[in-house]
């Protein structure tokens, strides 16, 4: 059983352990501002501060902010304020990636620089099992490759830039003419009553010109899942750039990377620096080119991130070539129930561009019946075609 | 006044609040902050805000929230076709224009929507702006400017200020990230399905004519029922039904009659799927382990 932390002689009351709790809480990723510990040592007021169980819920309800934080904050609350003088340890390793940087304090939030260091990645070797070196060796491989790679060395940065001008353009195509709301407009279909009554003025009531409203466009919000298994690796460079420059042109979109298991990779990607998103990412991608997982993968998309990000207003792009070392069913049933979101499914298949392709591969016919488009991508410019065909969609 | 003081007043309501809500909501009464809920469908998330003003005896004004609402659904929205119709008769009378202008823009012809009504109460109201997350992000900063300054600027009228600020209580479902500032504006909640324990109060506190040995039972079964994979996890709200219905059918106990307890089924599973994985002998089996 913890105990009360004892603090120093020297500490200088319980404003200097608040904020000391701040920084503690802002070091394991948490997002506060200046103003919290204040609001804190308000609220510490209202309640009986000696209990620890009052105090646990009062910091609970104005620190936290999501319920991933919410669950984390008994073990954080516990490492600073009962630990008896253990003070400040680091409860969870991974620091919670953030997708801006405009906490609005003058601290950094984050107090680290993953991109910058480095030392977690190992320079690619080029050893992994599941290596493909381009013979088309393309049989799913089972083993997972815990080798970490660093994608700096796939990815350039000219990419990632060339790559953003082709994502903008793919989301420009994707307009979605649903949006609910209604604004101004030269035509329209509906009376714009306030702009109507307030020019009717200028005539003595009489509503001469009648002003219009009608619903505007609206872009579809982009989720793309990419395929870094062994089989898919070479490939890796174009799809990751892509990824990459999507981040950066479409405020909107969700970006998700998996092999064996699935990564969200959003706010990794939305690091101002390019290359060092990307760094960020190798961090994150371990197994990178190891065997994969499509049909788990999926549904564990499905099951979690989908049903917060996905929508009808959603296109899911799936960069994959269908060879899973599980049963076809799996991938079947995940995207059966991705479906289910009422939104687009394409999925970009590097191997489709081959000449005779078929797309036998157990996974690639089960996934067929499900997809709004099955199209062929290798290259950024094989991308950039896409764009009427995802206009038509 | 301590949080207890929020627990034991929402408990006469027949709302039992956990220590953390009840924390929560104590903050938020205490430091007039607005607060986030979030959490499951069926959880209990609106009830808290009915409850609450209940409690306090003040009025609840609701905001439904959906895609596409906006600012003349929400905040204020001008009276247009009586503003057409004075304008008309006026310019019969002979009525200057900045006679009318001043009349068809003044308060008679402004329609009040939630967020306008709820800061011109003489007595703080509970404003429960319900599954913020339907709306769209461009809402959500119309929000931030009346949760902070607690006034609204109507160009015609001027600013209007808050005569009492309202109790503001959010839920979301979680099908949309907020945004940071909202979230960091708010304090937060989450509210999870309840325990057992406090599950069996709560259908003590709604049904008190259920007895100890169903009760016991029906909280088992739906405790069991959210750990099998379901499409959607039954939450408070059905449960309650559950217990009804079972009321109603005068069923005694849940092991007695499967054929029976399947057709209660219908008030707990509310997807095609979920109700043919949950056969009658699955279910036969959660009700004896649940026993």
């Amino acid at each position: 059983m913890s105990r009360v932390t004892r603090f120093s002689s020297r500490d200088s009351g319980a404003s200097a352990r608040m904020v000391g709790f701040m920084a503690h809480l802002r070091e394991n990723g948490l997002r506060l501002g200046v103003a919290e510990a204040d609001i804190s040592l308000n609220a510490l007021t209202h309640v009986n501060a000696a209990r620890p169980d009052d105090c646990r819920s009062v910091l609970r309800a104005i620190c936290t902010g999501c319920k991933e934080e919410a669950e984390r904050f008994d073990d954080l609350f516990d490492s600073y304020w009962m630990d008896s003088g253990r003070v400040k340890q680091r409860v969870i390793a991974k620091s919670l990636p953030r997708l801006n940087d405009d906490v609005h304090s003058s601290k950094d939030g984050t107090g680290e620089d993953s991109g910058a260091s480095g030392s977690a990645t190992a320079p690619d070797e080029g050893e992994g099992e599941a290596d493909s070196d381009g013979t088309g060796k393309l049989i799913a491989t089972q083993k997972q490759n815990l080798k970490r790679r660093d994608l700096r060395d796939i990815v350039r940065a000219e990419e990632i830039a060339e790559a953003e001008a082709v994502a903008r353009l793919i989301g420009t195509s994707l307009r979605d003419r649903r949006s609910r709301r209604r604004i101004a407009a030269r035509k329209g279909d509906r009376l714009h009553f306030r702009k109507t009554i307030r020019r009717s003025l200028s005539t003595g009531g009489e509503p001469l010109t009648l002003l219009k409203r009608k619903r505007p466009d609206r872009t579809r919000k982009i989720v793309a899942l990419c395929d870094v298994s062994g089989s898919m690796s070479i490939y890796a460079q174009v799809f990751l750039a892509f990824l990459a420059g999507l981040m950066r042109a479409e405020k909107d979109a969700d970006a998700y990377l998996f092999h064996t298991r699935l990564v969200r990779i959003t706010e990794a990607l939305r690091d101002k620096d390019a290359m060092r998103a990307i760094g960020r990412l190798s961090l994150m991608a371990d197994g990178f080119g190891g065997g994969s997982k499509i049909g788990p993968s999926l549904q564990r998309f499905a099951d979690t991130y989908a049903k917060r990000f996905v929508d009808g207003r959603s296109v899911v792009l799936i960069f994959s070539d269908g060879y899973d070392t599980e049963p076809p069913e799996h991938i079947a049933a995940a995207l059966a129930q991705l479906k289910k979101r009422n939104c687009k499914i394409i999925w970009l298949n590097p191997l489709k561009g081959w000449r005779d392709y078929e797309p036998v591969a157990g996974g690639m016919a089960a996934a067929l019946p499900h997809l709004d488009l099955f199209a062929p991508a290798n290259t950024l410019a094989d991308l950039a075609a896409l764009e009427t065909e995802l206009g038509a969609l | 006044m301590t949080w207890t003081t929020v627990q034991i007043a929402l408990a006469e309501q027949n709302y039992v609040a956990s220590n953390d809500l009840s924390v929560a909501l104590h903050l938020a009464l205490a430091l007039e902050r607005p607060l986030l809920l979030e959490g499951a469908a069926g959880v209990g998330k609106t009830e808290v805000a009915r409850t609450l003003s209940l409690a306090r005896n003040t009025k609840l004004i609701r905001l439904q929230c959906y895609e596409g609402l906006d600012a003349s659904q929400a905040i204020y929205e001008w009276n247009y076709q009586r503003q057409l119709l004075t304008i008309r008769s006026a310019a019969e009378d002979g009525e200057t224009g900045k006679a009318v202008e001043d009349r068809i823009f003044s308060r008679d012809f402004l329609l009040e929507r939630p967020l306008l009504e709820a800061i011109t109460q003489d007595t703080p109201p509970v404003l429960l702006i319900d599954e913020i997350d339907r709306a769209d992000e461009e809402f959500e900063a119309y929000l931030l400017e009346v949760l902070s300054d607690y006034q609204v600027s109507i160009p015609e009228l001027g600013t209007i200020e808050a005569t009492s600020k309202p109790i503001v209580i959010l839920t979301s479902n979680g099908t949309r990230d907020l945004s940071d500032a909202l979230r960091r504006r708010c304090l937060y909640a989450y509210v999870d399905y309840p325990d057992r324990t406090t599950e069996l109060a709560i259908l003590k506190s709604r049904c008190p004519q259920v007895d100890d040995t169903l009760a016991r039972q029906v909280i088992g079964f739906v405790q069991k029922l959210r750990q099998e994979e379901l499409e959607k996890t039954p939450g408070v709200a059905e449960m309650l039904d559950f217990a009804a219905a079972l009321m109603g059918l005068g069923i005694a106990d849940l092991t007695e009659n499967p054929a029976v307890l399947q057709s209660t089924l219908i008030t707990l599973l509310k997807t095609q799927s979920d109700q043919a994985h949950l056969t009658m002998d699955v279910a036969a089996r959660i009700a004896g382990k649940a026993a």
